[in-house]
């Protein structure tokens, strides 16, 4: 009994020295955001690790989930005679919900998982506490640029994932089951709110983009440094991100969609 | 006064130096002194906490108690930038080479001047050449790190620690795991910066002979204690077990071939 | 490793592309286009029941969308709906004695407001109050109405 209350607490204060260190990390990784800004080369090496080569799996993603909404919103729909809100029905799941929490999520899986890799093996191969040598922060030349590009990456994913389901959408019910193309667009202008579906679900996919990149940079940064360290932080990354991702959805749909 | 002499010269000064890693001692009440100028190794079996003593003298780590002066400054009540500023005149050379995999060598190389300086690119490609050609590794330039051999890494290594023309450079394990050649090599290129360019070199090692060969005075630790000091001459005539124990290599002696254990019939 | 060059064009494309999404997301799917009508005048009416009745729901005169609604408010002391709604600026010959209904576009759609041009000569202007307004017609009532009226038949 005794035994078992102590490994308890034992490991809700390692989770609290985690969390602590965690925050710690993320104070020591915003303070450099304004010089590393000034470096603009920094970030763009990074967008291209992140974002660019996160780019097709969104896409190919997008398509499917869109032509998917597509045709279960066809049948559900045509039972009630209303196919021709199909339009709103999938830009609506796919701009609020599935646009912003996919993404994060695929984004999550290719890239967090890559970004804590290499920040684990950097650090198991010595090359961070080499440049601390160098007197170079790697939290400023290594962290911080990828976690800027991180979070400058996730809303334009989310929104080409969003913008490549519609067109999925579409495709399968204007060009294959025969709704209505003027209908399909106006319906969806018409009810789809800019400030409260499309910029809400930006807001979200910043939040996200914000979240699961602290989490990978933090793993890859607080890892053990054997290999063995690595694999088990980039499963976390994984795990933890998927698991913030949906919780937060929760939150900031509660905050943004809810009356309260 | 032969102690006032080292305390004038000497660039590294550690005084009563305990330090703890979770509960795990690792030094305890050490004190030793770098000379300016001199290649000083630390030698002391694995584990005796010799790459520790390394970060603790590049403020990566501060110790529990005691002072280490670096150069007239108390490392550890150093801010941020003035212990990068201090770092920028230290070099140190990974056990693994710590070279950025993304990179090439000639990049490497030219990494902390285009961090540190705002040289033009013409300078900074012959101060980079400069460097490597003093490592012998000029030919090497386009290599990527994955490309060379342990020794050629830490050769590239060596060349990164000296780029900026540093008062001191800490080598972390040099000899581990080289074959006999790149052994050599190295051996002979920590002895000829040293010389030439009057470097103050600290060695942590465990390869006695040729670190031997080449330091000037040598510190032996075991257990976060300093047991034996000395020019290699000194040592190898010293009286102690445990300096003898370690300098010719003697399996079982004062330091146990056995990590502390339990009585071992108990323990069956 | 990639040259620098053709790695920034892509980084390039990659915002560009992004940032297309966006304004396709603003443009072609959502109403933003039709937030332009930032200048205008802001009338208001009030209603008995404003029904289902939104912020940014349309108000619309002879089937034309003129404006929208802006704000829907309680009144403490007449028990009222207070509906705020901005009309755009090219709207400015509204006669001051038109009414305002809410209908419900289509059996389960939206609820809109309707404007009923009256015949006075004076127009509205920033802050006019509608004064003849017709409530918004609650489905549960007509079909309450309808059974009771069955009953006594």
């Amino acid at each position: 009994m005794i035994t078992f209350l102590s490994t308890i607490g034992h490991s809700v204060i390692a989770t609290l020295t985690k969390t602590g260190r965690g925050a710690l990390f993320l104070k020591q990784t915003l303070s450099y955001t304004f010089s590393v800004l000034c470096q603009p080369r920094l970030i763009s090496k990074q967008l291209f690790s992140v974002g660019v080569l996160t780019i097709l799996i969104i896409t190919i993603s997008g398509l499917f989930v869109g032509m998917v909404l597509g045709l279960q919103g066809y049948y559900i729909l045509s039972d009630f005679g209303a196919e021709e809100t199909l339009g709103v029905m999938i830009a609506a799941s796919l701009v609020r919900e599935l646009g912003p929490v996919v993404s994060a999520l695929l984004f999550a899986g290719r890239a967090g998982s890559s970004l804590t890799a290499e920040i684990g093996l950097m650090k198991a191969t010595e090359q961070l506490s080499g440049m601390e040598m160098m007197a170079v922060d790697p939290i400023q030349r290594i962290v911080c640029p990828r976690f800027l590009a991180g979070c400058l990456s996730m809303p334009l994913l989310a929104a080409i994932f969003s913008m490549v389901g519609i067109l999925g959408g579409q495709l399968v019910g204007v060009s294959l089951l025969g709704v209505d193309e003027g209908a399909f667009w106006s319906q969806m202008q018409s009810s789809i709110d800019f400030y409260d579906d499309i910029l809400n679900g930006v807001i979200k996919s910043v939040v996200f983009g914000f979240v699961v990149t602290w989490i990978s940079l933090f793993e890859g940064y607080d890892a053990i440094p054997t290999s063995e360290g690595v694999s088990r932080a980039t499963t976390r990354t994984v795990v933890y991100s998927s698991f913030a991702i949906l919780g937060m959805d929760f939150i900031l749909t509660a905050l943004m969609f809810g009356d309260i | 006064m032969e102690e006032n002499n080292t305390q004038n010269s000497s660039l590294v000064t550690i005084r009563n130096l305990s330090f703890a890693r979770e509960q795990r001692v690792i030094f305890d009440n050490a004190s030793l002194d770098i000379q300016h100028g001199k290649i000083t190794a630390i030698m002391g079996p694995s584990g005796s906490g010799k790459t520790t003593l390394l970060k603790l003298i590049g403020g990566q780590l501060s110790p529990s108690q005691g002072s280490i002066v670096v150069d007239g400054q108390h490392i550890n009540q150093l801010n941020r930038s003035e212990l990068y500023a201090l770092r920028k005149k230290m070099g140190m050379l990974f056990q693994s080479g710590a070279l950025l995999t993304d990179i090439n060598v000639f990049d490497n190389v030219a990494y902390p001047i285009r961090e540190h300086t705002a040289l033009p690119e013409s300078i900074i490609r012959t101060l980079v050449l400069m460097k490597l050609q003093a490592v012998g590794l000029r030919g090497a330039r386009l290599l990527y790190p994955n490309e060379l051999s342990g020794g050629m890494a830490r050769r590239v290594a060596l060349a990164r620690a000296i780029a900026l023309d540093p008062m001191m450079v800490m080598y972390d394990e040099p000899f581990t795991g080289q074959d006999p050649i790149s052994m050599g090599v190295l051996v002979k290129l920590i002895k000829t910066l040293n010389d030439s360019v009057g470097l103050t070199s600290i060695i942590v090692s465990h390869d006695v002979e040729e670190t031997a060969a080449i330091a000037d005075y040598i510190y032996i630790m075991s257990s976060g204690k300093i047991i034996g000091q000395g020019t290699p001459q000194e040592l190898q005539q010293s009286k102690s077990e445990w300096v003898q124990q370690f300098m010719n290599g003697k399996p079982d002696g004062p330091v146990k071939f056995h990590y502390s254990s339990d009585n071992y019939f108990d323990d069956l | 490793m990639q040259n620098p060059k053709s790695l920034e064009t892509l980084v390039g494309l990659f915002v560009v592309i992004g940032i297309g999404a966006l304004f396709f997301l603003g443009l072609n799917v959502s109403n933003l286009a039709s937030y332009s009508d930032t200048d205008g005048y802001t009338i208001t009416a009030r209603f008995e029941n404003s029904g289902g009745l939104k912020v940014r729901s349309p108000v619309s005169v002879a089937g034309v969308r003129i404006g929208r609604v802006t704000a829907i408010d309680f009144d403490n002391t007449s028990y009222e709906s207070v509906v705020q709604m901005k009309i755009g600026a090219q709207y400015n010959t509204l006669p001051d004695d038109s009414s305002a209904s809410i209908f419900t576009a289509g059996l389960l759609g939206e609820q809109y407001i309707g404007l009923q041009t009256g015949a006075s000569e004076d127009y509205l202007t920033h802050n006019s109050e509608l004064e003849l307004t017709q409530s918004a017609i609650v489905l549960e009532e007509i079909i309450g109405q309808f059974l009771f009226s069955e009953k006594e038949n």
